[in-house]
């Protein structure tokens, strides 16, 4: 098994740098510059993996991204792991740790691989058509479907890899570094063009970097040669910026691209940490450049799967780049020169060519004759019939085809061979290009879709526009950049090109077998084991659009997104519905191109910054004395203050009754403040707010209500005249960007006219609001020179003064019914001002309170809160706030929506007070009331909105808002809970203090 | 993600705005002159075209000034951009 099959050195392998790497626990070598994949080529290691559905054994196909079926586990078991990475694209490096996915015990004997003898009875569809019924049983189905479902494992630990984000703006964004990517950002950079070059690759080139057929010459040297010396010249040009192993992943509208820039995926562990380990350059291009180039698509033939089939532009490569002999045997099946390419540089080092099959009649270009002379083997006519090798192929049988391709004639023919090279034609990459919004054409003698209509600032060069020859290339090429970026004739190179030219196609997209369809295994899809037959019977069973096609069949479902066989399925489907393809269409390409990382998709946005808060400037002090925080909004709130072991109902109830016996103290800081500028401030009060506020004497506060254009309350808070054209506006913390937005909204566009200037002003003040019996006496301590009286100082009025040399604006005003002040100082300021606050208050036994018990104080008093008690369909009168609607003013927002027939409604619900039978009991917020229990179906009346066990009143309150409620004082009602009835009366809102005494106290 | 060109800033990111419905909705000067039916017609009713629409838009991280947008939504071409007041272009 372990031979080396390493043929020639090659300027991109270091054979100086002997690396080990251990696969399926096994450890091999290879060398600096291999990929997984071509070191396990090196090795004669073929099998790399089970497919999804039959558990058939498959080997390396491809040399790039679009690999379906070498996808591995890396690095298993470690929290580093990560599943589906295509072999072909792992570079290896000293320790690296790969094994096979889907399958058990082992890659070489799988369990699962008795689904290949039972496939007959997995046709698409099978998981539909089978677990529908009976249909109680889904639960047990998916317990086993679910369990042999997905590829690979995710890993259990936290990543231990940095993630970063990057913004770049460029003139040019070149996608893809082959031979058109390359000349392009040559050219575009030259031209004073800001430029970018990204190509997947950790070497630029693409795939002509290899290209030495010695028919093509570009000034007289090899497309290799030539090209190697282009890139060497890039290094001195300005304005350009190379990054490799860097992968498009989404082109979304207006150029704007997101790549992966992968830094450290190819490093030893050792070399790995406290480095980023991949980047996403979220790229803003004026141009954008698609050079993606093409893809090599395979032949789908019976059993065309086996290890050992491969991508003939693949075996190049691997000989060509990695110095690899991917068998000993080889044989090529082709319906285009391409193939003769691959077996004259396998020829060329000295690996045994078998034979070429050609499904054209015949071919004249110079390389087919070159390859005629070295003595290989060429049926022409012929298609491959059969293979054989379950774990790696060693055989094929080929029989000649009819004249119209749909049968063979003839005897069959056997060959030997440890390789199969297949070389189907190749299909532009236009995933890039789709998936900015362009539009397709299918050129019907290329049988390709090609780039048409364009939705922004792009073009599509080299072999994803269709131009497959380095002639066309170059020629296309400087057209288009003359036409898109104005770069004059004579400021690009003079380039020379010869080339042999192909005269010879032939394409048939489902080639026959001497055995009907139903008995053979032409895969399309390799990942998702779909094949001609499943499609096939999706338009038998009536499945039309190409969607539906790929949806039921799974065709192009897996994680390579069917890069190789999707062509085929469109084909397929075309000529077994006898529609052109053009007609057809494509399935939609979506983003992401090649798979990312949930860490470059996050970046940085992890941990402590997955959201930011916002802390109030008296953060620290709540740390330090062991609060509880809440979030709301972004910001972290005070929620209560547990002292010695207390719960949270204990704290709360220790704290409600301090604040009402004599002193407690808020952190307020994180009310939305407005501040309110204009010549038409009260005006504009007047339009945005329910009630009256032109009288409003300067120095006084008043509680506004806000509504939305439809009637509903929309935010509430207290607002402070502070001068003849100034005001301060206070909202809910939640609300607070909102309603500026909204205000905003309406001075720009519906009152233009006014004299009115918004700026807000949350973050400039820190707040303490001071409140109970004893507050008064705090306050005095602090300022001592301060009239308090309620003569000078009555509640709803404001004053300026200065604690020490601060300067601090005190509104009297109180959302628990007790006597309380607001003390607003610059932000910097909170913390002392609190600090301050607490010294003082110490003889009072001041107790922080925090927004629980400020909800729990709130609700006692029957005051709403914006958000909890209302929805979004509660008007100020579903509310019984009547008193706070101005019938005198012409107009305000929201004003017309209360006279609508539907919110004067008198059975809307309307919010009340709930008080349970047993006072101990406390309803659960959000828990449904309902007026009968004897009745099914019963209609719901409403629900809790708020509910609290109340200390000072020592017993259980609520609000709720109930249909009708108003009516319904003193009714009994239920509220069922699920193993008991809980009976209620309905009650007044207002359970303490009916008459505000208290504010006075 | 759209690259929208800011009346008063320039070209920025979209994501910096937010969208804020139909354009050239005005409120009516004398609500309480309206029926229900054409206060319900202001206050509800919206065109949301396939093709080209007059938006609202608001540089909401930005210089906060709402403007107008004519958008292709049928593909999200950017026809126009205009300030508040100002008359749509003709199409």
């Amino acid at each position: 098994m372990t031979k080396n099959l390493r043929v020639k050195s090659s300027e991109y392998i270091d054979e100086t740098n002997r690396i080990s790497f251990k696969f399926n626990g096994r450890t091999y070598h290879g060398f600096k510059g291999d990929t997984l994949a071509s070191a396990l080529l090196a090795n004669n290691v073929h099998l790399v993996g089970r497919s999804f559905k039959y558990h058939r054994p498959r080997g390396i196909m491809t040399s790039g991204s679009e690999e379906p079926n070498a996808i591995v586990q890396v690095n298993p078991g470690i929290n580093r792991t990560e599943p589906n990475v295509r072999a072909t694209e792992v570079e290896i490096y000293e320790g690296l740790e790969a094994s096979s996915q889907n399958c058990w015990p082992s890659v070489e004997f799988d369990i699962g691989g008795i689904n290949n003898f039972l496939s007959p009875f997995f046709p698409a569809g099978f998981y539909y058509k089978t677990f529908m019924w009976p249909a109680s049983f889904w639960e047990k189905y998916e317990f086993f479907i679910r369990h042999s479902a997905g590829l690979g494992k995710s890993p259990t630990s936290s990543d231990p890899d940095i993630y970063d984000h990057r913004n770049i703006h460029c003139d040019v964004l070149v996608v893809g570094a082959g031979i058109s990517g390359i000349l392009a950002a040559k050219n575009a950079a030259k031209n004073n063009f800001k430029t970018l070059l990204v190509d997947e690759k950790n070497e630029l080139g693409g795939s002509t970097i290899f290209e030495n057929n010695e028919f093509n010459k570009i000034d007289n040297k090899t497309p290799s040669e030539w090209l190697k010396k282009e890139i060497k010249e890039l290094k001195n040009i300005k304005n350009l910026e190379i990054k490799t192993r860097t992968s498009v992943a989404a082109y979304h509208q207006y150029n704007y691209l997101l790549a992966r820039e992968n830094l450290t995926d190819h490093l030893e562990a050792k070399d790995k940490t406290n480095k980023i380990r991949q980047r996403l350059l979220k790229i803003r291009a004026k141009k954008v450049i698609l050079a993606t180039g093409a893809l090599e698509r395979p032949l789908i033939f019976n059993n065309n799967d086996r290890p050992g089939i491969m991508l003939s532009s693949a075996i190049k490569k691997y000989c060509e780049f990695y110095g690899v002999a991917c068998g000993s045997k080889n044989v090529f099946f082709t319906n285009n020169d391409s193939a003769y390419e691959s077996a004259l540089s396998l020829y060329n080092k000295g690996i045994n060519v078998e034979a070429i099959i050609d499904i054209r009649e015949q071919s004249e270009s110079k390389i087919v004759k070159k390859v005629k002379e070295a003595g290989i083997k060429v049926y022409w006519s012929h298609t491959i019939v059969d293979t054989a090798g379950y774990k790696r192929l060693n055989n094929i049988s080929i029989m000649k085809l009819s004249n119209d391709g749909t049968s063979v004639t003839g005897s069959k023919i056997s060959i030997s061979c440890d390789c199969l090279g297949v070389a189907g034609g190749w299909t532009p990459a236009v995933h890039l290009y789709t998936q900015s919004g362009s539009k397709l054409k299918f050129d019907e003698e290329k049988q390709i879709f090609l780039p048409n209509q364009n939705t922004s600032e792009q073009i599509s060069v080299g072999s994803c526009g269709g131009d497959f020859k380095i002639d066309e290339i170059i020629k296309n090429l400087n057209q288009k950049l003359k036409d898109n970026l104005n770069i004059k004739e004579t400021d690009l190179d003079n380039i020379k090109v010869e080339i042999d030219q192909e005269n010879s196609k032939r394409n048939i997209w489902l080639l026959p077998s001497d055995k009907p369809l139903g008995k053979t295994k032409p895969f399309v899809d390799y990942q998702n084991d779909a094949t001609a037959k499943d499609i096939k019977l999706a338009l038998r069973e009536g499945f039309r659009s190409i969607e539906h096609v790929k949806r039921y069949t799974t065709t192009g479902m897996g994680t390579d997104q069917g890069k190789l066989g999707n062509m085929h399925a469109l084909g397929i489907i075309a000529d077994t519905a006898g529609v052109k393809m053009g007609e057809l269409g494509t399935t939609t390409f979506r983003p992401p191109y090649t798979p990312l990382t949930f860490g470059t998709i996050v970046g940085r946005n992890v941990g402590k910054f997955f959201d930011i808060f916002r802390r109030t400037p008296m953060n620290d002090w709540h740390i330090d004395n062991k609060a509880e925080f809440e979030n709301v909004g972004q910001w972290k709130r005070a929620w209560y203050y547990p002292i010695n072991g207390e719960t949270m109902h204990q704290a709360v109830q220790r704290e409600s009754k301090a604040a009402r016996e004599s002193a407690g103290i808020l952190d307020a800081s994180t009310l939305g403040k407005i501040d309110i500028q204009g010549s038409d401030a009260s005006e504009f009060l007047n339009r945005v707010y329910t009630n009256a506020w032109s009288k409003l004497a300067i120095g006084k506060c008043r509680y506004g209500l806000m509504l939305n254009e439809d009637g509903m309350v929309y935010d509430d808070g207290v607002t402070t005249r502070l001068g003849e054209n100034h005001y301060i506006m206070t909202t809910t913390t939640g609300g607070a960007s909102n309603v500026l937005g909204k205000l905003e909204d309406y001075l720009q566009t519906e009152w233009p006219e006014l004299d009115v200037y918004l700026t807000s002003v949350t973050d400039h003040y820190a707040t303490a609001s001071l409140c109970g019996p004893n507050s008064k006496k705090i306050l005095k301590k602090i300022i001592p020179n301060l009239d308090l009286s309620d003569e000078s100082f009555p509640h709803m009025s404001f004053k300026e003064a200065k604690i020490g040399n601060i300067q601090c604006r005190i509104m009297r005003i109180s959302f628990t019914g007790e006597h309380s002040y607001e003390i607003n100082v610059q932000a910097s300021y909170g913390k002392d001002l609190w600090e301050k606050c607490m010294e003082a208050g110490k003889e009072f036994n001041i107790t922080p309170y925090g927004t629980e018990t400020m909800h729990l104080l709130r609700a006692e008093k029957g005051f709403i809160i914006v958000g909890q008690d209302t929805d979004g369909t509660m008007t100020p009168i579903d509310l019984q706030m009547d008193w706070i609607v101005s019938k005198k003013k012409y107009d305000f927002i929201g004003k017309r929506s209360l006279y609508r027939s539907d919110t004067m409604r008198e059975d809307r619900k309307q919010l009340v007070g709930l008080l349970t039978e047993d006072p101990n009991v406390i309803l659960e917020e959000g828990a449904q009331i309902v007026s009968e229990l004897n009745q099914s179906p019963v209609e719901m009346l409403g629900h809790v909105t708020s509910s609290y066990f109340s200390p000072n009143l020592n017993k259980s309150i609520a609000l709720a808002v109930v249909r009708g409620g108003k009516e319904m004082m003193g009714k009994k009602l239920f509220v069922p809970m699920e193993n008991k009835n809980i009976n209620v009366t309905v009650a007044n809102p207002v359970f303490y203090d009916e008459k505000n005494e208290r504010l006075n106290a | 993600m759209f690259l929208i060109n800011c009346p008063y800033c320039g070209e920025r990111d979209q994501q910096e705005f937010k969208a804020g419905g139909e354009a050239h909705i005005e409120r009516p000067k004398q609500p309480t002159e309206l029926s229900d039916d054409e206060w319900a017609e202001y206050l509800f009713m919206r065109k949301n075209i396939k093709g080209v629409q007059f938006e609202r838009w608001n540089h909401a991280h930005g210089c906060r000034k709402w403007f107008n947008m004519v958008r292709d939504t049928s593909n999200d071409e950017i026809k126009a951009i205009y300030k508040m007041g100002e008359k749509p272009p003709a199409q």
